[in-house]
Formats: C-alpha cells, sequence, structure tokens
C-alpha cells in the first residue's frame, strides 16, 4: 500500500523547496490505519498501590485514515477522543490493539523509534496558552522541530521560520516575539506554525478552536481549511463543536465512552445520522435561529449523564440512555458495521435504517424513560425513517428475503401506529425520489416551518438531503419575508 | 489617587435622581471602569437597557466585551468586598424594581442580592465552595433571607434540589460539589439561586462549561423554571445558538459598548451593524447546508485601554471604508432606532446596512 | 474516615521501624566503617586494653549488625540488660542505652528535658498562630493600605533576623535592662509563675520568626482565595461581608496553614536548638547541642527518635485535620 503510495506521489507545489524529505501519498490512499485500539489507566489504590480497576479511557477502536481527507472525532467529555488522539500520535502507549502509519506497524515504538515518524505526525493543542513556552521566542518556538530532527532547511532555520509566519497569517517581523505579546487566535496560528514546520503528512488537532472567541475561531478555521488545500495535509481534528465538525471534516467519528458508535461522511452523518446517539448529540446542538424556539419538540434531551469509564455498561454502552433499548442492547455490544457504502455504525436498533435486530422489541425499563425526554415528533420520525429506509434498501436489493421483508412490514406498521400514513409515505417517496422533489419541497416546507411544527418531521429529510442549489432559495424565503412584515 | 482611595465606589458625576423608570430593571448609561497601572480599563462604557419581568435578555459578545462585567455591575458584586485594591470606577443608574441601586446604600443592595436577584455562574464546580456540603449552601442562602430554623431551610433545600431534576434529593443534600458531576453541579446551583425566588435572575455563561446534551438540559431547566417563577433573566453568552433559544431581546456588546440591541427576531434576521454580521459569518451552523467558507471578522478583539475614540469596532470593520454622509470617524456613533424597538450603532446610513445586508451578507449565510 | 485514619496509623508505624533501624545504622555503623572504635571512645582515650574489651562484651559491639538491631528495637519496647566485664546493668522499658559520658540512663534525660521543649514549642505555636493569622488576614483584606505595608515591613523583620539576635535584643532589654522578667527557666512543678516568666520572652522571640511566616503566608493564601469564584457566589447570596472571610474564605485560607504548622512544630520539638541556647533552658535543643560537642552518639540517637516521633505525630493529626477540613481528602 505504501509503495504504491509513493510511486504515484505527486510533488505539491507549495512543498517543493527542497526541504521534503519524503513523497507524499496520493490522496485517498490509507495513511493511518487503527484497529482494535485500546487504552486503559489503570486505578491503583493503598499502600502497596494494588490496581483496583482501570479507567477504560479508549476500548477497541477501528478507523482509517486517508490520505488528503479530514476526519472529524466528536464526543462529550469522558468519550476517549482526547485519549485517542495522543495514542495516534503516540505521545501515549497503547494497552492493545493496532497503529499502523503508512503500513508501518507503530504501536509500540519507543521515543528513538517514533523520531522519524515525528515528522510527518504532528499536533495541534487545545489551549494556546499553555502549549507555547513564555521564556522563549517564537522563532525558537517554531524553529525547534528542525533543531530537533536536525534538519537544515534551505535558506536557513530563520528563514524558513519567517515563512512559515507568513504561511499561517503572522506577521514575519514578529520573529523575535514572546508568546504573551499575542492574542489567543495568534498564538494559535504559532501552534499551528509550527506543527507544519517539518512539513507532517497528518496533523491531529485537539480541540483548536474551542478556546477562542467565535469570531477567531472562523479565523482559525478557515486557515486550517486553506493550509490543506494548499499543502495536501491530512488532518485528526478533535472537538466537542458539532457544528465546528461538521464544517472541517470530510469524514466523522462520533464517540461514546471509549468507543466509536458512528463512523460516516459527513453529509450522511448530519443528514441521516443511524446511531440515536448520533441523533441525540446533534438535536442537542442549539440553533441559533429564534425561530426554533417554539419547535423545542425537536430536540432528544438525553437522560442523566454520561456513566462512569470505569464501569462502562454491558453490551451497547450506549443502552442506559437511549430511548430504543431493548433486551439485546444491554447484553450483546453491536458491532461496528457498514450499513451503507460510507456509513459504519454500532446499534442494534439504528435510525434511518432498516432495524438490526427485529425479534427482540421489548423496551427496557430504562428505554421507556428515556423515551419520554423524546418528544413524540421525534420518536414518529424515527419510525417513520427506518420505515422509509427498510423500504428502499429492500427496493435496491430487489427481491429482498424474507427476513427484510419481516422487517420492513414490522417498521412500516410502526410507522403507521406513531407517525400516520402520509408522512411514511411522504418521506419514503422523497427518499426514492429525492433529486427532483428536494428543491421546490425543501423551499415550501422551509418557510412553512415556524406556522407548524406538525410539519417539521417530513421536511427535514428532503431538506437535508436536496443538493446544495436548493440552498440559496431556501434561506432567501425565511429572509425576504420580515422586510414585508415591516412595511 | 487619593480620590481612588477615598471613594471607589460611586466616582463621576453624581447621581442625578432622575424619575424612576417603569420598567422592572433598568440600566442607563451604565460605566464600569478599573484603574490600572496601564491606564483606565473602560469594560463597560455607557451601557443602557430594559428588562421587564417574565422576559430574557440575552447578552451576547466576546471575551473582554463587558458582558460580564456588566453582570457584575447590576449585583454591586464590584464595589462588595474589593479590598484595598483600586476600586471599580461605576457611574449611571441601575433601577431594580424602583430602586436606583448604585446610589443605594450598600447594605440595603446586599439585602436585596439572592433574594431579589440572583446569579448563576459559568463554571459550578468553582463556584460552589468545596468544603460545604450542597445542603448547607443552599440552607446557607436561604437562612440570609428568611429567618427559620436550620430544619425548615434544609426541607426547602431537599424541594429545590427536587425541582430542578436532581434524584435521590435527599440524599444528594449531604453530598459535596465533587461527589457531583457537572451537568448536577450546575442544577445545584441554579437550585440555590432560585431558592429565594428572585424576580431577577443573571445566569453568566450557564452552559459553556457544560457538554452539549448536558447544556440542553440546562437550558430547557432555565426556560421552565422562568415559567414557573416568572422572574427576568439576562442570559450571558458567546453562543449565539445560546441566546436563540432562551432570549426574547438581545443586546450584542463589543469593546464595553452595546453595538445593537432589538427583539432576537430583529437581530437575527435584519441584523443592522457589521459586528453583528460578523457574528453570524462566523459561525459554522447546523440548520443550514453546509458553508463553502466561514466568514471571519479579521483583526482582534481591542484593548480595552486605548479605545479608539471612534467607533470601536473600526479596525475590524470591513465596511470602514464605505463612504458615509456628514460623519467625523473620531466621533463615537450613538444607538439608533433602525426598526421597531431596534438599535444599532453605526456610521453606516441605514439604507446602507440595508443594502448591504440583503444584497452582501445574508445570501453568504 | 475510620479507614483513613487507620491508614495513616499503619503507615506512620511503619515509618517509625524503618527511621529506627536507619538511625541507628547510621550512628552505630557508620563509625565502625570510618575506623572509630566506639567502644573506646566510651571507655575514654587513655583506656586499657581490657576494659575497651570489657565494653565492647557489654555493649554487644561484636555482635553481627542485625542481632544489635534486634537488641535495640528491644530495648525500647521491653528493656535490656547489659551484662560483661563482670557487672550486670539493667536498663528499664524504653531503654535507649547509657551517655557514654555521664554514663546516665538516656531515657530520663529525654522525658527530664521534652516537656521544656515541648512547652516552649506549644506556646510559641499558639502566639504565632495568633499574631500570624491576624496581620495576614488584616494585611489581606486592606491590601495596599498603611497598615498592610507596616505589617509586612515588620514581618520582614521578623524572617530574616535571626532568633539569637532577636532573643539576646528581649534579654537586654526586659530581663536585664528593664528588669521585668527573670530569666531563668523554673521548672513547672516549682512554681506556675516562675514557669511562666522564664518561658515568655523564648516564646515571644521565637514566635516573632514564626508570626511573620506565617503572616505572609497567610496574607498571600487570603489574597487568593478572595479572588475564587466561591467567594464571589457567598456574596452574591447576599451574605454580609464578616461572614463570608469567617466561614468561607477563612477555612480555604486555613488548609496550607495546617500543613505548615505541622512541619513547624515537628521540627521544633526536635529541639529548637538556638533558642534553647539563647535562653538557656534546658530542652531537647540544648541536650543534643552538648552531645554533638562531645561525640555522645547514644543521647543523638534518643534524641534523634523522639524528634521523628513528633513529626509522625504532628504530621499524623495534620492529615486527620485536613481530612476534616478537606472533605476531598476523605476520598484519596
Amino acid at each position: 500500500m505504501s509503495d504504491k503510495a509513493k510511486d504515484e506521489a505527486v510533488a505539491i507545489p507549495a512543498q517543493s523547496d527542497g526541504t521534503t524529505l519524503t513523497k507524499d501519498p496520493a490522496a485517498g490512499d490509507v495513511l493511518l490505519k487503527v484497529t482494535g485500539l485500546q487504552k486503559h489507566f489503570p486505578i491503583k489504590k493503598g499502600l502497596l498501590q494494588r490496581q483496583v480497576g482501570a479507567v477504560h479511557a479508549v476500548d477497541g477502536l477501528d478507523f482509517e485514515v486517508r490520505a488528503g481527507e479530514t476526519l472529524g472525532v466528536v464526543g462529550e467529555s469522558g468519550c476517549g477522543k482526547s485519549t485517542m488522539g495522543r495514542l495516534i500520535t503516540r505521545l501515549l502507549e497503547p494497552t492493545g490493539g493496532k497503529i499502523e502509519f503508512e503500513g508501518t506497524d507503530i504501536t509500540h515504538l519507543g521515543v528513538g523509534g517514533m523520531r522519524p515518524l515525528r515528522r510527518d505526525v504532528q499536533m495541534i493543542f487545545q489551549d494556546p496558552y499553555s502549549s507555547l513556552n513564555p521564556r522563549h521566542t517564537i522563532g525558537t518556538i517554531i524553529g525547534a522541530p528542525f533543531k530537533l530532527q536536525g534538519v537544515e532547511p534551505e535558506g536557513g532555520i530563520k528563514k524558513e521560520v519567517q515563512r512559515l509566519l507568513s504561511v499561517v497569517g503572522l506577521n514575519p517581523e514578529h520573529y523575535n516575539r514572546y508568546p504573551h505579546e499575542f492574542s489567543g487566535g495568534q498564538r494559535q496560528r504559532i501552534g499551528i506554525a509550527r506543527a507544519l514546520a517539518l512539513n507532517p503528512k497528518l496533523v491531529v488537532a485537539d480541540e483548536p478552536v474551542s478556546a477562542l472567541d467565535v469570531s477567531i475561531q472562523a479565523q482559525v478555521v478557515n486557515l486550517l481549511d486553506d493550509l490543506q488545500q494548499e499543502l495536501g495535509l491530512t488532518y485528526v481534528i478533535i472537538a466537542h463543536d458539532l457544528s465546528v465538525v461538521r464544517h472541517v471534516s470530510d469524514r466523522i467519528a462520533v464517540m461514546y465512552l471509549g468507543k466509536i458508535v458512528e463512523l460516516a461522511d459527513r453529509d450522511l452523518l448530519y443528514k441521516t445520522p443511524m446511531h440515536p446517539y448520533t441523533k441525540a448529540l446533534m438535536s442537542a446542538v442549539p440553533i441559533p435561529d429564534p425561530a426554533r424556539k417554539s419547535a423545542k419538540s425537536e430536540r432528544i434531551l438525553l437522560k442523566g449523564d454520561v456513566p462512569s469509564p470505569i464501569s462502562p455498561p454491558s453490551g451497547c454502552r450506549f443502552h442506559t440512555r437511549c430511548w430504543k433499548a431493548t433486551e439485546i442492547c444491554k447484553t450483546k455490544e453491536p458491532p461496528l458495521l457498514e450499513l451503507r457504502p460510507g456509513q459504519q455504525v454500532a446499534c442494534h436498533h439504528p435510525e434511518n435504517f432498516e432495524d438490526q435486530a427485529p425479534q427482540d422489541t421489548v423496551l427496557l425499563s430504562d428505554a421507556k424513560e428515556a423515551a419520554e425526554l423524546v418528544s413524540e415528533e421525534a420518536l414518529a420520525e424515527s419510525a417513520a425513517t427506518s420505515a422509509a429506509l427498510a423500504a428502499e434498501v429492500e427496493a435496491a436489493s430487489g427481491a429482498g428475503d424474507a427476513e427484510s421483508g419481516d422487517a420492513e412490514s414490522r417498521d412500516a406498521e410502526a410507522g403507521d401506529a406513531e407517525a400516520g400514513d402520509a408522512e411514511a409515505d411522504g418521506s419514503a417517496e422523497s427518499e426514492s425520489a429525492k433529486e427532483e422533489a428536494a428543491a421546490s419541497e425543501s423551499a415550501e416546507s422551509e418557510s412553512a416551518e415556524s406556522e407548524s411544527a406538525e410539519s417539521e418531521p417530513a421536511e427535514s429529510e428532503p431538506a437535508a438531503s436536496e443538493p446544495v442549489a436548493s440552498e440559496p432559495a431556501a434561506s432567501e424565503s425565511t429572509e425576504s419575508e420580515p422586510p414585508a412584515k415591516e412595511k | 489617587m487619593t480620590e481612588l482611595s477615598k471613594s471607589g465606589a460611586a466616582v463621576g458625576e453624581p447621581t442625578v435622581a432622575s424619575p424612576a423608570p417603569s420598567a422592572f430593571l433598568e440600566v442607563r448609561d451604565l460605566k464600569v471602569h478599573f484603574p490600572t497601572d496601564d491606564g483606565l480599563v473602560k469594560s463597560v462604557d455607557g451601557l443602557t437597557f430594559q428588562l421587564e419581568k417574565g422576559k430574557t435578555l440575552g447578552i451576547v459578545g466576546e471575551s473582554g466585551s463587558g458582558k460580564s462585567v456588566t453582570s457584575l455591575g447590576i449585583m454591586g458584586l464590584h464595589t462588595a468586598g474589593q479590598y484595598g485594591k483600586r476600586k471599580a470606577r461605576i457611574s449611571g443608574e441601575i433601577w431594580l424594581d424602583g430602586t436606583e441601586l448604585l446610589s443605594a446604600d450598600p447594605d440595603h443592595v446586599r439585602k436585596l442580592r439572592g433574594r431579589q436577584m440572583a446569579m448563576i455562574f459559568q463554571d459550578p464546580l468553582s463556584a460552589l465552595h468545596p468544603y460545604y456540603t450542597i445542603g448547607q449552601q443552599i440552607v446557607e442562602a436561604y437562612r440570609i433571607h428568611h429567618d427559620v430554623d436550620k430544619k425548615t431551610a434544609k426541607r426547602r433545600a431537599v424541594e429545590m434540589l427536587d425541582r430542578v431534576g436532581i434524584p435521590q434529593p435527599d440524599k444528594r443534600v449531604d453530598n459535596y460539589p465533587h461527589e457531583f458531576s457537572g451537568g448536577m453541579r450546575q442544577r445545584a446551583m441554579i437550585a440555590m439561586s432560585l431558592v429565594n425566588n428572585p424576580e431577577l435572575l443573571i445566569a453568566d455563561e450557564p452552559t459553556t462549561a457544560l457538554d452539549v446534551t448536558v447544556q440542553a438540559q440546562i437550558l430547557d431547566l432555565i426556560r421552565d423554571l422562568q415559567k414557573e417563577f416568572g422572574s427576568a433573566v439576562i442570559i450571558i453568552t458567546h453562543d449565539l445558538g445560546v441566546v436563540a433559544e432562551l432570549a426574547d431581546d438581545l443586546l450584542v456588546m463589543y469593546g464595553g459598548r452595546c453595538v445593537e440591541r432589538g427583539p432576537a427576531e430583529k437581530v437575527f434576521y435584519e441584523p443592522r451593524h457589521p459586528y453583528t454580521w460578523g457574528l453570524l459569518g462566523s459561525m459554522p451552523r447546523l440548520d443550514r447546508d453546509q458553508q463553502e467558507r466561514l466568514i471571519p471578522v479579521k483583526g482582534s478583539p481591542p484593548s480595552l485601554i486605548n479605545v479608539p475614540s471612534g467607533c470601536a469596532f473600526n479596525p475590524r470593520c470591513p465596511y470602514a471604508d464605505v463612504p458615509k454622509d456628514n460623519v467625523t470617524r473620531t466621533v463615537r456613533p450613538e444607538l439608533t432606532e433602525v426598526g421597531s424597538k431596534h438599535w444599532a450603532a453605526c456610521h453606516m446610513s441605514q439604507e446602507q446596512r440595508e443594502r448591504i445586508w440583503t444584497e452582501e451578507i445574508a445570501p453568504k449565510l | 474516615m475510620l479507614a483513613y485514619l487507620i491508614r495513616r496509623l499503619f503507615a506512620a508505624a511503619v515509618m517509625l521501624v524503618v527511621i529506627i533501624m536507619v538511625v541507628f545504622g547510621i550512628f552505630f555503623l557508620v563509625p565502625k566503617w570510618a575506623g572509630v572504635d566506639i567502644a573506646s571512645s566510651f571507655v575514654g582515650k587513655q583506656a586499657d586494653p581490657a576494659a575497651v574489651e570489657a565494653v565492647r562484651q557489654k555493649l554487644g559491639l561484636s555482635d553481627p549488625i542485625y542481632s544489635q538491631v534486634w537488641e535495640f528495637f528491644k530495648g525500647i519496647f521491653t528493656g535490656r540488660t547489659y551484662s560483661g566485664g563482670g557487672d550486670v546493668t539493667h536498663c528499664s522499658a524504653p531503654c535507649f542505652g547509657y551517655s557514654f559520658r555521664s554514663e546516665q540512663a538516656i531515657w530520663p534525660v529525654l522525658t527530664d528535658r521534652f516537656p521544656v521543649t515541648l512547652a516552649l514549642a506549644l506556646g510559641a505555636a499558639l502566639l504565632w498562630l495568633l499574631f500570624g493569622l491576624a496581620a495576614g488576614v488584616l494585611s489581606a483584606l486592606k491590601r495596599g493600605s498603611f497598615w498592610d505595608r507596616g505589617a509586612m515591613v515588620v514581618a520582614l523583620a521578623g524572617v530574616s533576623l535571626p532568633v539569637y539576635f532577636t532573643g539576646m535584643i528581649a534579654l537586654a532589654v526586659f530581663a536585664f535592662g528593664l528588669d521585668w522578667l527573670d530569666a531563668q527557666y523554673v521548672p513547672l512543678a516549682d512554681s506556675f509563675t516562675g514557669w511562666l516568666g522564664g518561658l515568655i520572652l523564648p516564646w515571644i522571640t521565637l514566635a516573632f520568626l514564626y508570626a511573620a511566616m506565617y503572616a505572609r503566608i497567610t496574607r498571600a493564601t487570603m489574597l487568593e482565595i478572595l479572588g475564587e469564584d466561591y467567594i464571589r457566589t457567598a456574596r452574591a447570596k447576599g451574605l454580609r461581608e464578616p461572614v463570608v472571610i469567617r466561614k468561607h474564605a477563612m477555612r480555604s485560607t486555613l488548609t496550607p496553614i495546617l500543613t505548615m504548622l505541622g512541619m513547624d512544630l515537628g521540627a521544633l520539638i526536635g529541639g529548637a536548638i538556638l533558642t534553647e541556647s539563647t535562653f538557656n533552658l534546658p530542652g531537647l535543643g540544648q541536650a543534643v547541642l552538648n552531645a554533638i560537642k562531645t561525640q555522645d552518639l547514644p543521647v543523638i540517637l534518643g534524641v534523634t527518635l523522639i524528634t521523628s516521633l513528633a513529626v509522625l505525630i504532628a504530621n499524623l493529626v495534620v492529615d486527620v485535620l485536613y481530612a476534616v477540613i478537606d472533605p476531598r481528602v476523605r476520598l484519596a
């Protein structure tokens, strides 16, 4: 794989300044492959420091990062996303599993063994205040990687550092200044310049913008975007902010309690999330649109807090807070399966898809309590979309086997009972014929949205999956309304 | 220097007793300045707004815009317990239910704190005393303003914990803050601030330290409690999503001043200040289709020591060079009414701004 | 809480055994390696070899190391009988051996002198806590004021002036110049007022040094605590400022002070050598000073063990108090 990658490598203009030492893999090849990655932090107690348990920070991750893409990793605090970042950059030693970088196993490489790799894998940290040594000038900070790696860039370190400063949008004359002379956003740029110094292939950014003000966040997000375009970088961006992650990522992994519950292409994930947790997470993000204030019903409120990673729940780790959880969720851990091209999910009863365990229908008592927090509309929608998708899947696979046929009819029944015929039909129809219907329908339903919350479940499907072209139409229809009222 | 140490609280023009306003809370020309070695930091520099009972005002701004300083000013916490060090200079008027707080007796204001006006802070872990149980802290808050024995107060504490959704409140009441999760702590904090049924609740970044699913729970709780108690709420945040969820009115602050104020719908759908446009443009949104690029505000937030004499946003404003009629750039733009109950402070004419918004900004969002 | 206490006690006991072994090892084995014969140093310089040999027999110095340690260790708890060279000496229960110089048993010497040192340390601690905390809190609350600056100048003087200097001045002024006090230590059993009069100057002198340190630490901690969010919360509840200080700020300020107090008291009980010498107090410090001068190894050993014990106990008390003050510690 990596040989092939090297053969196909093309020199990218911005990098062909003579400092490039290794060839870059072609876009789309697997750069980083992680299998069964685990990290358990032991908990020790007492005089003898006996191990009494372990924090299962990361507990079996499988994913790949392809050259040139951005993999976003989201999850709430304690889900292990930062630990994952430190594992793949090998700042931490994994407890189990395997990490391959360009086909080389780097799982247990020592400090010395990692040294050549440090050039290819770099990290950007969250806090631009504590991650820069206050006693060093930024010239020293950004130049440090060259000295550590013994690389002498063409034209000398100083010239190269100044070039990097201008690449990240800072004044090259500020070479001799100290970190405290810069604002938060500028410091984050310094951190990025340092990470870029050695022309890395993979940049792992842990919450790169969460410490910054909104207006500055956008600057840094755009900068990361530009650098990827220019330098062909591959990013793993870890963040808790779903809107930022959506903006920067090509593919997104959603983590919950040390596991990936869903890993999908960005658009698939945001338009048709399959894991209930993903759905709940996205519905919890406050939308900056006052018109939605009344449409509170869309929101899925999860019950309580994330359970402790010291003793994670059995089976599916989300079952204690899931409104769809059944017996199988408690006993059997769902595998991460590619249910649809480009969308892997670990769930027995996925949203927007055919039920994986249709025989298991009795809800757990936890789930019944959790369902109270989920609005009728959301429940109805989830039933309707599952039914619609089941139908679509069946249609796509031709004459489906008996089992999936059963599943489909059961789901369709659920749809009937909870959402009514029209809705199930409506979304099924728009799913199969989405290209034509989407543009006009979304424009209509978007403007109708504030008047009737009822139309929301049926509307959100096509609105989410329509081509980009319809967006201006939709936003203009909302924008053009208020002025009319004013006059 | 001598002037400072003598009377730190209300330096400036002697407060002229102007007529009490009809609004429940009215802030008039509030200024909070802090003398430092580097110069006078004008954290809040002339802020005016009103708030009615049962309504929610959202104050939005970046760090250093003066939004938290404003809330502490209303609570009178700039003058309480400022020992020795150079004190904040506060001027203007703060009318709460017919009483002017800045000229009132400090002990009277103290008695209002916690009873008539209460506050929720950003980080519930550091805002709760680590050495006292949740129960002890709520009981204390209740007994300051109610002459009851500890038992009654504790019953009240359990009742409040139950109301904010803490499971097994009779057991949890004896827990210490570190034994609570982040979301539970914020619930406990809310229980403590509401224990005396305050009429004004100020929430300073109440969900910034919380995860998004917990944030949704807390926002929901604040909304329900407001409905139940009918209090006036000020919610301070940098997150436009959070204010859109809760606020009836919106106040956008920049460099210690209000740049735009109005009903939330107006400010979101017809913003009339370039900074508000900037905020809306820099934010990736989940409810819209993927933007190709974000539209950031260039530059960094201003220093509050040497605020430019004209518009504070001028150095970062993409429309600073748009020709304007009869305007000197060094003059500070005043808030002018741009719609019903909607004000913005910008030198560009209203027509110019309307045109820029509808033609240049809105289509890109 | 009980489990926590038991755990701490157990740890302290283990620590004490280790200390006994290490200290014994250092004092009896190092001279051996250095070529100094303990037996001859016990007998005197011009002793005849037979007497030296007798002493060696009696003290068991030719036994293997582990049995020497064991005998010593056993002696502390069960007493010890020295036999050899014809005569038999019994040293009863807490036996720390005999002084090389005075040939007296060491334990009675320690018990004689310990109360003096304890009285000095505790009395001074009471004074310095009272004045140090008060000055520190007041300085913090009136930061930048005349009072604050004045107090901090005095504190700086207190920290930098050595005890023998301030002690001498105090003696010269109050005892000899004004003749208010008698500069002589009188045991408590003889006369309470005499005891008090003899200790007042040492207390003040010692407390001056420590009060200065405590005032500075208290001031710094208090200022930090006053900036904490929970203090702001307390004010936002409508608490009166004195209550905010007393109930919320003081309790947090005490934690680091307590840690310091534990260590300082422990160290002082081991002998406030300078203070005791300056005021001629018959405490442990003076005893150990004399012992060092005369190379009286058993006395040094005894005092060292007592000091270690005092430090251990002081730290234990501090740990327990810490857990009482800070609920977060109870979990750890």
